[in-house]
């Protein structure tokens, strides 16, 4: 099971967190930090795996970004190292080539291929076509009510 | 509040926004749970499946108990419902798993484990992928329920490896079909043992086999990420391989495999690689395989840059050290050692100690060892590395001139670690004299090194050179004038530190004042320490608690706790508790049979009548003991007596490892005792763990005096040694006699004759002239007439071989005076019992009870 995810850049700064498992605000801050600066310290031929509290941390690195996840001891790392890749190649596709920035200004939209393609730790569902299926189907729902909406609301309908 | 309210709307957008600031922003213990979670409700029964999703993930992502209770039974009935949408199928069964999670009682697993497990079968992918999560949870909880899933996983896995990656195509990442899935189902199948239906085995091991092979093949792409895939899943079917431990080949094959990827140029390959193989090395099918690899373990030691890798390596190293290699993987270690990484450091300190003592032929090899490793890493080289070397050292003699040697050359070099200091201080202390005829190492020398240091060192090192030094008195008085000098010298008499001052100046007084005789004894050499699990070990347990599955043996396990008797025989106060259950690894066996004989054998084979009368006529004269005792449960009993009111202490010790259920105890009196004796007996648990001991009080009340028992009744259900449910019920009788109601009183000898006339009447007196028992030893008898609670009067008989007593029995009707009169005979061997008491009952009931005790 995926304890938390946190996506941060070169400089430290932090682009996104999804935490799994519930902790107070200090512990969390403090996990964060302690996690960026044991990452961003480590060599780049170094191995993707570290030892971090009784829980594995996986983590690479695209470009300026940092993605990095926690998971048990009884998880399988490479198969982590995979989860991080399906989720880029998913924020990829719906972006269209995605950078740092494209994650920065719609975060929210980040958030939901996320939440697809994870819930509770585990991985929900593999296939590239079906996540973006459903978010493309969010999408529409959200043009709809836009132009929609926005003439009910003031009474044209 | 404006989240709350974007929720209720109907609009998607606002939906989605309000829900996505809930999950991340929400405080758990915000008043506003209640409203969302109200609106939770709403959206799930909504028609709309993206609203019901998207209350599914707030659920999932928040998940607390709140909203485990109330959500507990709409989301299974969400889940295993015929015509809810795949996607919020799969959503359902994350988000029960996230429930789960926070609270174990969410789920029942009786009727919705079928249908769970069925999802497996699932036609959608991701239904499926999201329930094996589910499944493997629950399985984790309720193993039995779920065992169905076991074929149904093998029949998918098998489906999935097999297929070519045009089958599944979607789910075919970089042409290794569904690796995930493929991962998550071979997790599950860890959780359980491997399968004995033979058409499922061989399907599992099939598929093993498949998956093996293929990573044999060549790479179908030169990505990255497709190698990562497939090995994800060979990895995760090689722990499948180690979980199931039965297939030799295969174990075999997986070790081959691992090997090729210990040397891979991917740095996360040999990482994985190695951490897998630590696993393998605690297979006994394996372990061979597994050294054969050793020589390139060791060069990753060296060359490898990754500090990790490294440490992976130094797991693994341990892990299969055994005989043959451990010399030489002890001497790679310690090179290593020196120059490691300080955060990695104690452990290895801890885990070349635990190996050398573990594998050592040579114990000059373990000294040579363990004085190294003090020398290149003295700091980390925790205190009970350096207990440890000293037990050792003490407790083999053959070792003890090797390494006081060692020792002194060790503390001639310049520069010296305290720990050395330490040990050579302790070490030269004990067997200084063994060198000492050695020219090199002559006393004033040994003497000159140590204080050499003396100054540079700790406190606590200083006080324990203070008592080598002393000991060096004893060994060696031609220098003891220096070492008093050493003692009255100023900055330790008066020195700061309280320990340290009151060594120096008791020792000082020691030299001085004692005899060297005196001194030798008081200095007299160390005796052998006790051997106990090694303190190194649990030290380094507490460290890695996950290692602990590695270490396959050493660790004594605790034996089922015994109960043993300790017969507190106070006369005085009967405080404390009389039977204690023992928890330590001693047997009992001495001590028990000891016992057994005093109160007979314990053996019970009579059934439902009270049969226990021999123990309890036994008790008459004791107040406290053992009632009853069988491989079960023991039952014991602690009696105090004041005047005519009695408390009868019930100690009753489950001596099996599982809880006894539904216990209980019912006291009754025959009818005639009814009226002659109150009872009251406090309520006992009706449960019982295994191995504990639970009390129960009975007062009672003497109205009259009274001649039968009363009986108790124990029945319990207890499982016995097969792990079948019984049930044992016993009557017992208790020992609760006249006599218990006794108070002695003392009377001079014409007191004691007169009353005696007194009691002259033949209704008074009650005479029994019977042969003796047990041997006729005049301290026994007296033991027990003491016991019996009357006093025993001495020199009131004109003839010394007899015995009297005399005492008042307490009841609430009256005072019964009671005279007691034993006349041995020695060379008939039998007795002449003459009670008299101005009641008949007493007079007779005594006489029979004490005619049973000589």
């Amino acid at each position: 099971m995926m304890h938390y995810m946190i996506l941060f850049s070169r400089q430290g700064k932090l682009r996104l967190q999804k935490w799994y498992v519930a902790y107070p605000d200090k512990v969390k801050k403090k996990i964060t930090r302690e996690l960026v600066t044991m990452i961003l310290s480590r060599k780049p031929k170094m191995c993707a795996f570290l030892e971090y509290k009784d829980m594995k941390v996986v983590y690479k690195r695209y470009a300026s970004l940092y993605f990095c996840c926690a998971i048990d001891q009884s998880d399988n790392e490479l198969l982590c190292l995979e989860i991080i890749h399906r989720y880029v190649e998913l924020l990829d596709k719906y972006f269209g080539s995605v950078c740092e920035l494209d994650i920065i200004f719609n975060f929210e939209k980040a958030y939901f291929i996320l939440d697809e393609f994870l819930l509770a730790g585990e991985v929900q569902e593999t296939s590239k076509k079906q996540v973006l299926k459903a978010i493309s189907a969010q999408d529409l729902l959200q043009e709809e009510e836009t132009i929609q909406g926005f003439f009910e609301d003031n009474g044209l309908g | 509040m404006e989240a709350v309210n974007l929720l209720s709307s109907n609009k998607y957008t606002e939906k989605q926004i309000g829900y996505l600031f809930i999950s991340v922003l929400i405080n758990l213990n915000s008043d506003l749970i209640k409203l969302i979670i109200q609106s939770i409700k709403n959206d799930i029964q909504s028609r709309n499946p993206v609203h019901v999703n998207l209350a599914l993930q707030c659920i999932a992502n928040i998940g607390s108990r709140d909203m485990c209770e109330a959500f507990a039974d709409d989301l299974p009935k969400l889940l295993t419902s015929g015509d809810t949408v795949d996607s919020v199928k799969q959503s359902a069964a994350l988000c029960l798993l996230k429930l789960f999670r926070t609270s174990n009682d969410v789920i029942s697993p009786n009727e919705t484990a079928s249908r769970i497990v069925h999802l497996l079968n699932d036609s959608h992918l991701g239904v499926v992928t999201a329930a094996v999560s589910l499944i493997e949870a629950l399985s984790k909880k309720w193993p039995e329920e779920f065992k169905g899933c076991v074929s149904l996983a093998i029949s998918r896995l098998s489906r999935i490896v097999t297929s070519t990656y045009t089958d599944l195509q979607d789910y075919t990442y970089y042409f290794v079909p569904a690796p995930w899935l493929c991962v998550k189902l071979l997790r599950l199948l860890q959780n359980y043992p491997p399968p004995e239906d033979p058409a499922n085995k061989t399907r599992l091991l099939e598929c093993l086999d498949g998956i093996l092979n293929k990573a044999q093949d060549a790479p179908k792409s030169k990505k990255v990420q497709h190698a990562n895939a497939k090995n994800a899943v060979l990895f995760e079917a090689i722990s499948l391989i180690i979980h199931m431990d039965s297939e030799p080949n295969l174990l075999v094959r997986a070790c081959n495999q691992l090997g090729t990827f210990l040397s891979h140029r991917e740095t996360n390959l040999r990482y994985l690689a190695l951490e897998s193989m630590c696993l393998l090395a605690t297979s006994e099918f394996s372990h061979e395989a597994v050294k054969k690899h050793q020589e390139t373990i060791i060069n990753s030691l060296k060359t490898e840059r990754d500090v990790s890798v490294r440490q992976r390596a130094i797991d693994l190293l341990y892990a299969m050290c055994d005989r043959t290699n451990a010399e030489n993987i002890v001497a790679e270690m310690l090179t290593y050692l020196e120059t490691a990484d300080y955060s990695i450091r104690e452990e290895m300190v801890l885990k070349v100690a635990i190996l050398a003592e573990k594998y050592a032929t040579d114990y000059t090899w373990y000294v040579d060892v363990i004085l190294k490793l003090i020398r290149i890493a003295g700091d980390y080289v925790s205190e009970e590395v350096w207990y440890r070397v000293i037990q050792i050292v003490v407790n083999r003699e053959d070792v003890q001139g090797y390494a006081s040697k060692t020792v002194f050359e060790a503390l001639q070099r310049p520069a010296c670690h305290e720990n050395m200091v330490k040990v050579g201080g302790y070490i030269l202390g004990e067997f200084g004299n063994l060198i000492a005829g050695d020219q090199r190492s002559s006393p004033q020398i040994q003497f000159d090194l140590l204080h050499s240091k003396y100054h540079l060192c700790s406190v606590s090192t200083r006080c324990l050179l203070l008592s080598t030094y002393v000991k060096f008195c004893n060994l060696f008085p031609e220098i003891k004038g220096h070492i008093q000098q050493v003692f009255s010298a100023d900055h330790n008499l008066k020195n700061p530190d309280a320990e340290l001052q009151q060594r120096a100046v008791e020792y000082l007084q020691l030299s001085k004042i004692a005899s060297p005789d005196v001194l030798a004894t008081i200095l007299e050499e160390m005796p052998q320490f006790p051997e106990k699990e090694s303190s190194l070990l649990s030290k380094f347990k507490k460290t890695k608690p996950q290692v602990e599955e590695i270490e396959n043996q050493v660790a004594e396990k605790k034996q089922r706790p015994q109960a043993v008797m300790r017969d507190l025989s106070q006369t005085g106060s009967i405080t404390g508790k009389i039977i204690d259950l023992d928890d330590t690894v001693t047997t009992n066996g001495s001590s028990n049979s000891g016992i057994i004989d005093i109160f007979g054998t314990g053996a019970q084979n009579g059934t439902a009548p009270a049969d226990n009368m021999q123990e309890v006529l036994k008790l008459m004269l004791k107040p406290n003991g053992i009632l009853f005792e069988d491989p079960i449960i023991q039952i014991g009993c602690k009696l105090e007596t004041r005047s005519n009111l009695a408390r009868l202490g019930m100690f009753y010790g489950n001596k099996t490892n599982a809880a006894f259920d539904n216990f209980a105890v019912a006291v009754n009196c025959p009818t005639q005792l009814t009226d002659q004796l109150v009872v009251q007996a406090k309520p006992v648990d009706p449960s019982v763990q295994g191995g504990a001991q639970v009390q129960q009080l009975i007062n009672f009340v003497c109205l009259q005096e009274f001649t039968e028992q009363p009986v108790i009744q124990v029945s319990f259900n207890y499982t016995n040694t097969n792990g079948t449910q019984q049930s044992f019920s016993r009557l017992l009788y208790l020992p609760i006699f006249i006599n218990k109601f006794f108070e002695p009183t003392d009377m001079a000898a014409e007191q004691f004759f007169s009353r005696w006339k007194q009691l002259n009447q033949a209704n008074q007196e009650s005479q029994n002239v019977f042969a003796a028992k047990f041997p006729l030893d005049n301290d026994a008898i007296k033991n027990k007439l003491m016991g019996l609670g009357s006093k025993l009067l001495e020199n009131v008989d004109p003839n010394p071989e007899n015995f009297v007593c005399a005492g008042i029995i307490h009841t609430q009707a009256l005072q019964i005076g009671t005279l007691i009169r034993l006349e041995p005979n020695r060379q008939a061997k039998m007795y002449r019992l003459t009670v008299r008491s101005n009641r008949e009952m007493a007079a007779k009931t005594l006489c029979a009870l004490l005619a049973e005790q000589f």
